[in-house]
Order: structure tokens, then sequence, then C-alpha cells
């Protein structure tokens, strides 16, 4: 097995979330790549793109569907750097090479029979939303469930409708901020740990998963844990250059840790010392 | 174990030969613009005999001396590295079709056998480590296959230079293992020990003399000498812990106003592995191949995360470098990255000596307790 090596995927659908943000709904044009390949939620993929390169992204779609011959997986890409400007702009038909899944996902089995607090920032929504849909599919092996999201202005929300459905959903509360709001917004102005304070937050059977920008993270996790939960209850997805993606290419190392392989999602206390040195 | 074998110095050449005969292209240091390289050698003459280098901060020098020896010196900018994890090279290419599909074809491994004379104990200890490191839980097939096809003659040194500190990390100068075949030098000949199957049908097919055993006492005991001719120390403590602890460290500024940033150290560092990965376009248009290439800690791509730089500033390369190499590499690979080659010394052009950084960096600011 050559763990370089791209299969060739197919978009089958392109959404254009806001004027910078494309998901890319992408299905493995090998049918035994598709039944052979499982992902779970936080994990994933190398996107390549011919002549042009390769670039991580996280998997948003849950594994509901997983076991189907029509296996979609889709990624939502921010257009920032060279590889994710050009990977946007793909129509539906076009092909693009993708490998995969990696990295260590969100810790599900530990999140049974806990009441589980998601806490994202900007384009955070993306790995967190898969756990969601991971939550919601078994809903009954969790307690309590909080979607907090906050992002810089309003107009960054993306999936309103989303977030509206979990906000309906029994036992389920949906905490929305943004830095900026605009004439629309009924939901929260200023940062996402702000919010913080209004969860149902009982420490001693709660998780908290976290994904952001990693001043968002640094601050949510301080805050839960002076609210009283405890740092190995806390988790949080982390992002370097990837290159390989196996731990061979050296750019994510984080301290001793290679975040493709070691993460993305790691327990607090781990990475909690570097987290917030500049130059790391 | 008894005294090893004796080839005397005017039938080195039959290794060579014979290495030849069983299929393996031979490479050997040989003087190659101003250093020591390891180019095919076919015949012994194209040996540094009697060459012997001075090493220091910034500075490398071969002088020629009357010495009948091929190896009184210690080492040159390469390591096995570039044998084993090539500086450049694809790793697949992909194609586009008449149906407009894509095409992912693995580029081929390197499998040409390759004997190499003249290996030192740090080298083989640097190797170790990259085998550690790319065929862990992953395994690197390019890496993999280039290894294999290696035939490593190993040589003890004798002639240690100013920079070279082995003995501190515990790599050398005695060759002790991963060898095919090991060698100690004197002025008339190699004693010769296998150190692996392959090495045992080579060492077979040589003419050896009975080894005489205070000649060979005496070969050795230049190895051990040259042990206590070292002079450069490593901290003696828990660098790991020291390091992290000293991250806000003023030494940190004050070696980046003398860091080039220019990424020698980690190109002449034998086990360093960072390597970036690229898209290569063939002039059709329709082909492209995927190369990965050694890239450095000290370059600003390194650090490249969607459109900022991470470490933007030579301190925090620096001590990304260092931190990794002497720190972290203990809780990664269960052993520091550092293997005492100090080739990283010698070729930086400004002659940083990490010896002396890391010395600065784990003894507290005047003032302040640890």
């Amino acid at each position: 097995m050559n763990p370089y090596l791209p299969l060739e995927a197919e978009v089958v659908e392109r959404i254009q979330e806001t004027p910078t943000i494309v998901t890319l709904r992408l299905r493995l044009t090998d049918a035994d790549a598709r039944h052979r390949f499982y992902c779970a939620p936080g994990q994933f993929n190398m996107l390549y793109l011919y002549g042009v390169g390769e670039v991580p992204i996280s998997i948003k779609s849950g594994p509901q569907g997983f076991l189907d011959q029509t296996l979609l997986l889709d990624h939502t890409i921010r257009a920032v750097g060279r590889v994710t400007r050009a990977l946007v702009r793909l129509q539906p038909g076009d092909r693009l090479g993708l490998r995969g899944p990696y990295g260590q996902g969100w810790p599900m089995q530990r999140a049974r029979g806990q009441d589980v607090h998601i806490i994202t920032g900007g384009l955070g929504c993306a790995p967190a939303v898969s756990v969601v849909h991971d939550l919601m599919r078994q809903r009954e092996l969790y307690g309590h469930i909080s979607v907090v999201q906050g992002v810089k202005h309003a107009d960054d929300l993306i999936w309103h409708e989303q977030y509206e459905h979990w906000s309906q959903q029994p036992d389920t509360q949906v905490l929305l901020a943004a830095d900026q709001a605009s004439a629309r917004w009924h939901w929260h102005t200023g940062m996402v740990t702000g919010l913080l304070d209004k969860l149902r937050l009982q420490p001693d059977r709660a998780i908290a998963f976290l994904c952001g920008p990693e001043p968002m993270m640094r601050a949510s996790a301080e805050r839960l844990m002076e609210l009283g939960l405890n740092a190995d209850r806390i988790w949080l997805s982390m992002e370097r250059n990837m290159q390989c993606a196996v731990g061979h290419c050296g750019h994510c190392q984080f301290g001793a840790k290679f975040i493709c392989r070691d993460g993305p999602v790691f327990n607090y206390p781990q990475v909690r010392d570097l987290l917030g040195t500049r130059g790391f | 174990m008894g005294t090893p074998g004796f080839l005397p110095m005017e039938e080195f050449q039959s290794l060579l030969e014979q290495l030849s005969q069983c299929g393996y292209r031979c490479v050997a240091p040989q003087v190659k613009d101003g250093a020591l390289l390891f180019e095919t050698i076919e015949h012994i003459n194209a040996l540094p005999r009697g060459i012997v280098q001075t090493q220091a901060p910034g500075r490398y020098q071969l002088q020629q001396t009357d010495s009948p020896r091929y190896f009184s010196w210690a080492n040159g900018p390469q390591a096995l590295k570039p044998l084993t994890f090539a500086p450049r090279e694809n790793l697949w290419y992909s194609e586009v079709t008449a149906e407009g599909g894509l095409r992912f074809r693995e580029a081929p491994t390197e499998t040409e056998p390759l004997a190499v004379i003249g290996v030192r104990s740090c080298d083989l200890a640097a190797l170790k480590l990259q085998e550690q490191h790319f065929q862990g839980d992953q395994l690197d097939p390019y890496f993999t296959a280039r290894r294999q096809r290696l035939f490593l003659v190993a040589i003890s040194c004798t002639h240690p230079a100013d920079t070279c500190f082995c003995a501190a990390t515990g790599d050398g100068p005695e060759v002790d293992s991963g060898f095919d075949i090991s060698l100690y030098e004197t002025d008339h000949g190699y004693f010769v020990s296998p150190g692996s199957i392959n090495g045992e049908a080579i060492v077979q097919r040589l003419t050896l003399e009975p080894g005489d055993a205070k000649a060979f006492t005496q070969a050795q005991k230049e190895v051990t000498d040259s042990a206590a001719q070292q002079l450069r120390q490593l901290p003696g403590e828990d660098l790991q812990h020291s390091l992290f602890t000293n991250l806000d460290h003023p030494r940190w500024q004050e070696v980046a106003e003398r860091c080039l940033s220019c990424g020698n150290c980690t190109q002449v560092c034998p086990t360093c592995f960072c390597h970036s990965e690229n898209d290569v376009p063939d002039i059709s248009g329709t082909k492209t191949g995927h190369e990965r290439q050694w890239d450095s800690c000290f370059s600003p791509g390194h650090s490249y995360l969607h459109g900022i730089t991470l470490r933007q500033e030579t301190s925090q390369r620096y001590r990304q470098w260092l931190t990794h190499k002497f720190g972290s590499w203990h809780e990664q690979y269960g052993r520091s990255g550092c293997v005492g080659c100090g080739r990283c010394i010698t070729w930086c052009p400004v002659g940083i000596d990490p010896t002396e950084e890391l010395a600065a960096i784990c003894t507290p600011p005047s003032g302040k307790e640890n």
C-alpha cells in the first residue's frame, strides 16, 4: 500500500455557501474504493487538484450513507490559499484526487452517555457539523447536546437552516454569536466565549468538543475549566500545514505531536502547554 | 570473539571487486569540490588516500598528507541520508485521460543494489532514526526500497573532527551495529568483521590474513582514544524538559541575530526528515509529477497555514529546530534526534554551534530560577 497515492474522485455537486466558502460533494469513482472507505467524524482527507497540489480538508459528511454505493463525501472549503482558491472553482463532473481518511477523530465512545457541548468558531463548523450529524443520528446515546457557534460577521454564518433545525430537537441547545451583528441577527453579539455561561453545564457528565481558531479554543477551554469542567473532558481539533498526512513530512509538528497522525483531535491536556505560544 | 581477519591495504581493491561481482554498484568518499562526497567508485585509487581534514564552526578544509590511510578524516557534508531519503524524487504521477478522468501511477522505487564504503558510526545511528521515522506505522515505499538495496561497509573513526561529539550522544566513534561489514583501519590494512548474512557472504569471498591480536587491540585503542579527543558535550539533563521550560529565553533572540535562516544545518543533518510536496506539470499539459523535496524548518513555507506564516521570525525557526532535534524527538522516537556528527556546526555559514546554544538556553537567564 502506497500511503501517498490518491484515488480518483468526482465532483457530484458544488454548493456555494458564501462568496469564499464552497462545499464539494465528492464520490470516489472506483466502486471497490467506495466500499472500503470508512471515516469517523473529525477525520480529514487530502484533496488533490491536478497540476496544482494537495490540501487537507476535513470531512463534513457524517457516516450515514457510507455503506451506500453512492457514498458521498462533503468537504467544505474556504478559498484562502493557492490550492483552495483553485479547488473551489471545480464544477460537477470535474475529477480530482482524494486520499484518506486520516487522523484521529472525535472521541465518540467517550461521549456516550454524556452531555456533549460543541463549541466552534469560524469555519470550525465544518469538522463540528460532522460530529453533530453523528450525535443526532443516534440521539438516544447521548445526554443534553449543545451547539455553540461563533462567527466574525453575522453574514459569515452558513447552514442557518441546520442550526434552526437542531435547535428544534429535544434536549438540544443552539447558541450562536457574531462579533459583528447584521440587521436580522437575533442571536448573541460578541465573542463565542460570552455564550459559555449560558450552557447547561454539568461538569461531572459533560464532554466538550472545540473547533476553530486557536485563541478562541484556548479561551473557551480555559473558561470551561473555570466553570468546573476538567481539562481531560475537553477535546479540540487542531490545524497545521500538512503535506503527507501520515506523519512523515514534518510540517504539522506541534511540540512532539504530529497533528495529522496524533490528531487533529486532541485531548486538551495534550496540547495545553504549547497552545497560544507564538511560533509553534 | 577472536581477532577479525586482516585485509592488507594493497588488497583493498578486492573488496570492491567482490562487491561488484555480487551485483553492487559501489560508492565511496572521494574528493570533489573541496569536500568528501560519496561517488561511484571502481578502483581504490579514487579513495582519499592521505587526506585529513580540518573542521571548525563554519569551516571545512582538506589537506593532503603522506599517510597511507584512506579514512583518516571524520565525515563529509553527506551522510547516508541522500541514499535512502532522496533530496528530490517523484512519489507518483497523474495523467488526464481522454475522457477527462484522472489516472494516478506510483513512481518506480529505486532497487539498484548499492554498496557504501566508509560509513561512519554516527551515520548508522542516523539511519536507524530515519528507519524509525519512515518505516513506523506508515511504511514509506520509496525509503524502504532505497534502504533494502544498501550494503553498508562501515569503518570505526580514528580521526574525529573538532566539531564531532558522537561520544557525547553515545553514537560513536566505534561502529557496533547496523552494518554489513565493519572495518578498523591501520597503516597496513583493515580488520574485517561481517555484521549480517550478506556481509558474511562477501567476507567469505575475500582472502583475509589471520588478524594479529596485538595490532587489533592497537586499532581499537585508536578509536577509543579518538572518543577522548572530542571536546564538545551536551548538557547532561532532560533536554526536552529544559528546552520547553525555556521557550522565552533571551538566547533565542540572540542566536537569531547570528542565524541566517539558510537551512544548511537541516540539509546536512543526517536525521532531519522534513520534506515538501510539489506538483511539477509536464510540458504536454496532460501529465504531472508529484515530487517531494527536502524542506527545512528554516524556510518560511514550512509553517504556512491558510495564508499565514506561523514562524515569521528567525528566533522562532531556530527554536523549532533545536526544541525538536534535542527535545520533542525524545518523545517521538525515544531518543535525541542528534547523533553528534557535528555537520550542522561545520556547515553553518556563521558557525553556530548547537552544543553552545543548548548550554546557554538550558541555563536560566541571570537572576531567574529555572
